[in-house]
């Protein structure tokens, strides 16, 4: 048994709610295959009414027909309002009286079948096969059986939007990693097998454990590149659930992924080698795991002045080249130490700080320097550059908070 | 029994070449006066580079970075002291898209750590682990240098150490020694100006020693 929806709205989506199989047909119209569905609903009234009541809840009036065959589906909810059910082996009866327009043959055809004065389905069914097959000949033979509901074909279902995600349902609240690494290993495989068959892989792990408590603990990881490596989408969940962990003992785990094309990829023969993404993002987390997550990564120079201004990233990014390489770097001490500054005719003469002490034997400066003075935050400060009785070259500069060392020339 | 004679012995039953182990690939510093010195850095071995505060440690650093970078080979530094300046760097030609920071804030064993961890994972074309003055980096034992430098053979990454003296000893294959020379200033008392610093380069392992001289600019 074969169903069909005719209607202005989404009649994929409420047609996949009852069927595995559906045909697109139509921009208006789809086909879906009824067959399992007397086992749930029972008879087809019963079918068409629980497709009604669904439609309703949707906010949707859609003309419901169930047939033998798909076309004869089509044909009936097309051409009739509300609910209809064409018994099997009356099909040309039933279909009788609908206008053959709703066949949509060929501007030629028409034309020719208008002259004959042939306009509904019962005037064409009632034509012999064979003077059809000489005078119109395939097309006229298909639009025959069209009327007379005799066409019997598969359908053409649609790839439906396939959603990888899996929930595990413990018996016992889990309270230790290692149990939970199972259930996860056991989720992961099954996605990642799922995506392997459709030649997909996934960018994007989503992971929500429903707790104890009632509450939802959710955690998100971005790949940098698609894979299907469950060894290391694993390595990569238990990294992060060991920096992250939950408050409470876990009652559901769903996993979830996002499908996506794999990374397709040729290296160069003289292309220096680079870390393997996926063993980069693992060993990246394993390090953040040590020395704290925003403290390993890609720095960027922010656009503005103030001293120090970067940020990390947590993947690496093209960043501007400078045209002419510039000045040699400092050696800065984070935060910058507080010093005790002597000073002789308004300059430095002696300074002291953890690490440093020493009388200045040459200097450079002051330069001011200044900036954010529109905000809330601004900054400004006197700089000298000195050369110290230990040796060494340091920036100190002074502010409205005192003296500083902000590093060495090294 | 002396190792010429034990040599003589056992030459017969070992492979021919049992003792010729092959030269490791070296790779450009950056700076001229460096690599005509030392031919570059050794692939696959430990690099160490030392001298006191304004030696021009991290500027020879900066400039092997800027290097590798340029051949496009990721580079990762580990920071115990969070001392590294990308604005500065940048400006100095590093290209920070290709150097992976790791800030161990002044904890030396953390930084050994995630360089051990970055060197198992490989691809990398350089490892820096900049200890500067962390003074913890003279309680680092023997057994870790060993250990980094058995993680680091047979691999192209040039791993580089640089401190205030020696620490990994006999691990290191080159040895770089940094000393301050003189410090370059200019213009009047009013408006003087620190130019650059000359700093001397020395190499103490392995082979002859040589030294160059080098100067980097500041303005």
């Amino acid at each position: 048994m074969f169903g069909s929806l005719c209607a202005n709205g989404n009649l994929t989506s409420l047609a996949l709610e009852f069927s595995p199989l559906v045909e697109q047909s139509a921009p208006n119209a789809v086909a879906f295959d009824a067959a399992g569905l007397t086992r749930l609903f029972g008879l087809p009234q019963d079918i068409a009414a629980a497709i009604a009541r669904r439609a309703a809840e949707l906010q949707f009036k859609a003309n419901i027909a169930l047939a033998a065959n798909p076309d004869a589906a089509l044909c009936a909810a097309r051409g009739f309002a509300g609910t209809s059910i064409v018994p099997q082996g009356d099909e040309a009866k039933f279909l009788a009286r609908l206008p053959l327009k709703l066949l949509a043959p060929s501007p030629e055809l028409q034309d020719t079948l208008e002259r004959w004065g042939i306009r509904r389905f019962q005037d064409l069914a009632a034509l012999p096969e064979l003077g059809i097959a000489e005078r119109l000949g395939p097309e006229g033979l298909k639009l025959r059986r069209l009327a007379r509901g005799e066409v019997e074909r598969k359908l053409r279902p649609i790839d439906a939007p396939e959603r990888f995600e899996e929930t595990f349902e413990s018996e016992y609240p889990v309270e230790l990693l290692e149990p939970l690494l199972f259930v996860l290993a056991r989720l992961l495989n099954g996605l990642t097998l799922r995506l392997a068959t459709r030649a997909l892989a996934t960018d994007e792990l989503r992971l929500r454990l429903a707790l104890e408590n009632r509450a939802l603990h959710q955690r998100t990881l971005r790949l940098p590149v698609p894979s299907v490596d469950t060894k290391a989408f694993l390595k990569l969940l238990q990294l992060d659930l060991s920096a992250h962990p939950p408050p409470a003992p876990i009652v559901e785990v769903w996993l979830g992924m996002n499908p996506v094309k794999p990374r397709a990829a040729q290296t160069g023969l003289f292309i220096p080698a680079a870390p393997e993404p996926i063993e980069l993002e693992i060993t990246l987390a394993r390090i953040r795991a040590i020395v704290g997550h925003d403290r390993a990564g890609w720095p960027e120079v922010l656009d503005t002045h103030r001293p120090d201004a970067f940020k990390m990233r947590a993947r690496s990014a093209a960043s501007p080249r400078p045209l002419t390489p510039g000045p040699w770097p400092l050696r800065l001490f984070r935060p910058p130490r507080p010093a005790r500054v002597a000073l002789v005719s308004g300059q430095p003469g002696f300074v002291a700080a953890e690490g440093i002490r020493g009388k200045v034997l040459d200097l450079a400066g002051p330069w001011r320097t200044s900036g954010d003075w529109w905000t809330a935050d601004p900054w400004s400060r006197d700089e000298w550059d000195i050369a110290l009785s230990d040796g060494a070259l340091y920036r100190i500069y002074c502010e409205p908070r005192g003296w500083f060392v902000e590093g060495s020339y090294d | 029994m002396p190792a010429a004679v034990l040599k003589k012995q056992f030459a017969s039953f070992l492979p021919l070449d049992w003792q010729d182990r092959p030269a490791p690939e070296l790779a450009r510093t950056g700076l001229p006066e460096v690599d005509a010195t030392t031919g570059g850095l050794p692939r696959g071995c430990l690099t160490e580079i030392f001298g006191p505060a304004s030696s021009g440690r991290t500027s020879l650093l900066c400039a092997i970075l800027r290097e590798a970078a340029a051949r496009a080979e990721e580079c990762a530094l580990v920071d115990a002291e969070d001392a590294f300046d990308p604005v500065r760097a940048s400006q100095a030609g590093v290209r920070l898209d290709r150097l992976l920071w790791v800030r161990c804030d002044h904890n030396a064993e953390h930084a050994l750590k995630a360089a051990d961890l970055l060197l198992q994972g490989g691809g990398f074309g350089l490892v820096a682990m900049d200890l500067g003055d962390t003074p913890a980096a003279r309680r680092i034992s023997l057994a870790s240098w060993f250990r980094l430098r058995r993680a680091v053979e047979h691999t192209p990454t040039v791993l580089l150490m640089l401190a205030r003296q020696s620490n990994a000893k006999t691990c290191a294959s080159l040895m770089l020694e940094c000393a301050r020379r003189e410090a370059e200033w200019c213009g009047k008392p009013s408006g003087r100006l620190l130019r650059g610093i000359r700093v001397e380069i020395a190499r103490r392992k392995p082979g002859r020693a040589g030294a160059m001289n080098v100067r980097f600019p500041l303005r």
